[in-house]
């Protein structure tokens, strides 16, 4: 028996974004908290990942998928205007323009191939702002999968349009009704259901959340964001990489996506949460929906509610990869305010003609703010990933406006 | 065999002296904090012929409860349960001559730490811990640190568990094996599931430590039906429904009497 925990030697160097070491950990978070029935699926879904990840038939079965079906690659679009105001030079990456609208797509591709290649035959989904749902009940769809979403009864109101749609696709979408009806509810929903699902259904997790291997395997799948922005911005910015990195932070997956493509440079990595849900700027050291991570909790240790206009970054925690970028430096979480996203998803609209997810408007909240108040050097270049587009959220910004 | 024994805590030495008088085992569960006065609902226990008590530490976000033991945790939350109020409750109550055993879920051990945890749990006269999203690999952090409080940390066993990692489970585990019945979350079912069964066999292939079936165990039949294959049984979602219905410990009192009764008949039989 080992007397020195696994998670008191030394971090790694730089955060490089690799594959996780011993036990799905990320410096001292990860991890497999999960039941023990789920153990074992767990290690399917683990060993399948890993056999289908070295296989290049699969990745090019993906690759065509994200090619014909999903619109990849996602082009990368100079803010022109924007930057004229803000005395910057930002670039959007554009997974609102793929299709079912947001990165959620990217994911969900890759683990229904691989819930294909594992010979399951239904998917299990959480979803907040129904983009996860949306995008799982489009894979069950192409690829001939039932699928089950858990979303809180709370998110179902505020994202009407999302449940119509996945019903449309054919998807059962089952409303949450316990604790505070959002994404943390559906997350305990959906695991429970898996509990009792195992044989014959794969558990889609919609973030770098979960146990292992999800937090690895999600930020693999989103890793073609960065991949793909570290290219174009090699053609687009003088400087061949940007000076920062911004992406906003519900669990984490357009930003470890995103980040991913830029770990190993000198761009400045910078996640950006919602003042309600933050995570990985306000949460503490627990373990919560299978990980160890940083969840938001009252003084006798439970899980408080999350707030936000998003019901994207509306999830009271963040992904174990997160807590330990931040741990390293290596990336800044910081937060922002539901005021500040709506009127930021306003400017983008009217500068450069493209209505924003609320989630993504967090992230150009952050720009903004930091441009104005100088913390962005003048002149400087900021990636910054658009991480959906703002079809769902415009019964929610006209009660606003 | 005589070794292990020696060396066990004082939950499993007091279930395997009742095992081994062929008493068939009996733990009901209790969410802490339910009710103004819950901890007669552990006297009621103990006179109804409990063999350990089981005590819920209610957490916000239980992802292995069913609907019924969500709704209790809540319930028992909205009143101001908290793991320290429980305890302060339990250290209350006088020896009831069986031992207590608190479950919860890993996030509330972590909170205060491991050791300032078990030691709580030393303080208030409890002396075993089931955390469901605990596994056995995860487990090495609190393993020492609960055997140095005196606190014996109950692992569970599954279905879909791999008989080499069951084995690892037995091995490992203090108290007894808590054997989930089935592939689902807590909650009351019309039947003992077939795999409740093979798992006791299985467990019983790498271990002789006491096995206490649990997940589903709700009526007289379903616990006679386990006792054949395991030591006995854990009840909870079925007294929890009971509690949530406004009974009382008399009215659970006269619920476990024919479980008890059930147990005991079955190991009168000839095994
Ligand atoms: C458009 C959009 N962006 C961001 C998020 C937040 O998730 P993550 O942090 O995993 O990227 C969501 C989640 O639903 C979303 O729909």
């Amino acid at each position: 028996m080992r007397n020195v925990p696994p998670w008191r030697e030394p971090a790694p160097p730089g955060g490089t974004m690799g594959e996780p070491r011993t036990r799905g950990r990320f410096g001292e978070y990860g991890g497999r908290y999960a039941p023990e029935s789920l153990v074992e699926a767990c290690r399917e879904v683990d060993e399948a990942f890993r056999d289908a990840w070295a296989d290049p038939g699969f990745r090019g079965a993906l690759a065509r998928l994200l090619a014909v079906h999903a619109g990849r690659p996602t082009p990368l679009t100079p803010a022109d205007r924007l930057s004229e105001a803000l005395g910057v030079r930002l670039c959007l990456k554009r997974e609102d323009l793929t299709h079912t609208g947001s990165h959620k797509i990217n994911n969900v591709l890759g683990q229904a191939l691989l819930a294909t290649r594992m010979g399951r035959r239904r998917l299990i989904a959480e979803t907040g702002a129904g983009q996860h749902g949306v995008a799982t009940a489009t894979a069950a769809a192409l690829l001939g999968l039932e699928a089950t979403v858990f979303m809180g009864e709370r998110d179902i109101e505020r994202q009407a349009l999302n449940v119509f749609r996945m019903r449309m696709l054919g998807a059962e979408v089952v409303p949450v009704t316990a604790g505070s009806r959002t994404l943390k509810d559906a997350t305990s929903e959906a695991m429970r259901h898996w509990v009792g699902a195992t044989g014959d259904s794969h558990y889609c997790i919609g973030s770098v959340v979960g146990p292992d291997p999800y937090p690895w395997m999600v930020r693999e799948f989103q890793r073609i964001i960065g991949d793909e922005a570290r290219a174009q911005c090699a053609a687009e910015l003088r400087t061949g990489v940007p000076d920062y990195v911004v992406a906003c932070v519900g669990g984490g997956s357009n930003a470890a996506g995103t980040f991913a493509g830029f770990a190993d440079t000198r761009a400045l990595l910078v996640g950006v949460e919602a003042e309600g849900g933050a995570g990985a700027s306000r949460g503490r050291l627990g373990v919560m929906h299978g990980c160890r991570s940083l969840f938001l909790q009252d003084d006798d240790g439970q899980i408080t509610q999350a707030h936000s206009i998003a019901a994207g970054l509306d999830y009271p925690g963040v992904g174990p990869e997160h807590a330990h970028l931040r741990d390293l430096g290596r990336a800044r979480y910081v937060t922002v305010s539901d005021e500040e996203a709506a009127a930021a998803a306003v400017r983008l609209a009217r500068t450069e003609g493209i209505v924003p997810a609320l989630e993504s408007a967090h992230a150009l909240a952050w720009v903004i703010r930091a441009a104005g108040d100088g913390e962005l050097p003048a002149g400087s270049t900021v990636l910054m990933t658009l991480s959906g587009r703002g079809d769902k959220d415009v019964s929610t910004l006209k009660e606003l406006l | 065999m005589t070794d292990l024994t020696l060396a066990a805590g004082a939950v499993e030495r007091h279930l395997r002296a009742r095992r081994d008088a062929g008493r068939g085992l009996l733990m009901p569960y209790v969410t802490g904090g339910i009710t103004p006065g819950w901890t007669d609902y552990l006297r009621a226990f103990a006179a109804a012929g409990a063999d350990a008590i089981e005590v819920g530490l209610p957490f916000s976000d239980p992802t292995l409860d069913g609907v019924t033991i969500q709704r209790a945790s809540d319930t028992a939350l909205a009143r101001g349960a908290s793991t320290r109020r429980i305890l302060a409750d339990l250290s209350g109550v006088p020896d009831l001559g069986v031992p207590l055993v608190a479950s919860t879920y890993y996030n509330l051990v972590l909170h205060d730490g491991p050791e300032a945890f078990c030691a709580a749990l030393r303080g208030a006269g409890v002396a075993g811990l089931i955390v469901p999203d605990l596994p056995v690999h995860e487990a090495d952090e609190l393993t020492d640190v609960a055997a140095a409080s005196g606190i014996e940390l109950v692992l569970l066993a599954s279905p879909a568990t791999p008989q080499p990692r069951l084995a690892e489970i037995a091995g490992r585990s203090r108290g007894f094996v808590y054997a989930v019945s089935v592939m689902g979350t807590t909650g009351e079912r019309a039947a003992l599931a077939a795999s409740a069964a093979e798992l006791t066999e299985r467990i019983r292939r790498v271990s002789d430590r006491p096995v206490l079936l649990g997940f589903g165990i709700s009526t007289p039949d379903q616990a006679r039906e386990a006792r054949r294959h395991a030591d006995g049984v854990v009840v909870g979602a079925a007294v929890m429904r009971r509690v949530l219905d406004g009974a009382g410990p008399d009215d659970l009192r006269a619920f476990l009497a024919p479980l008890r009764q059930a147990l005991d008949q079955e190991c009168d039989r000839p095994r």
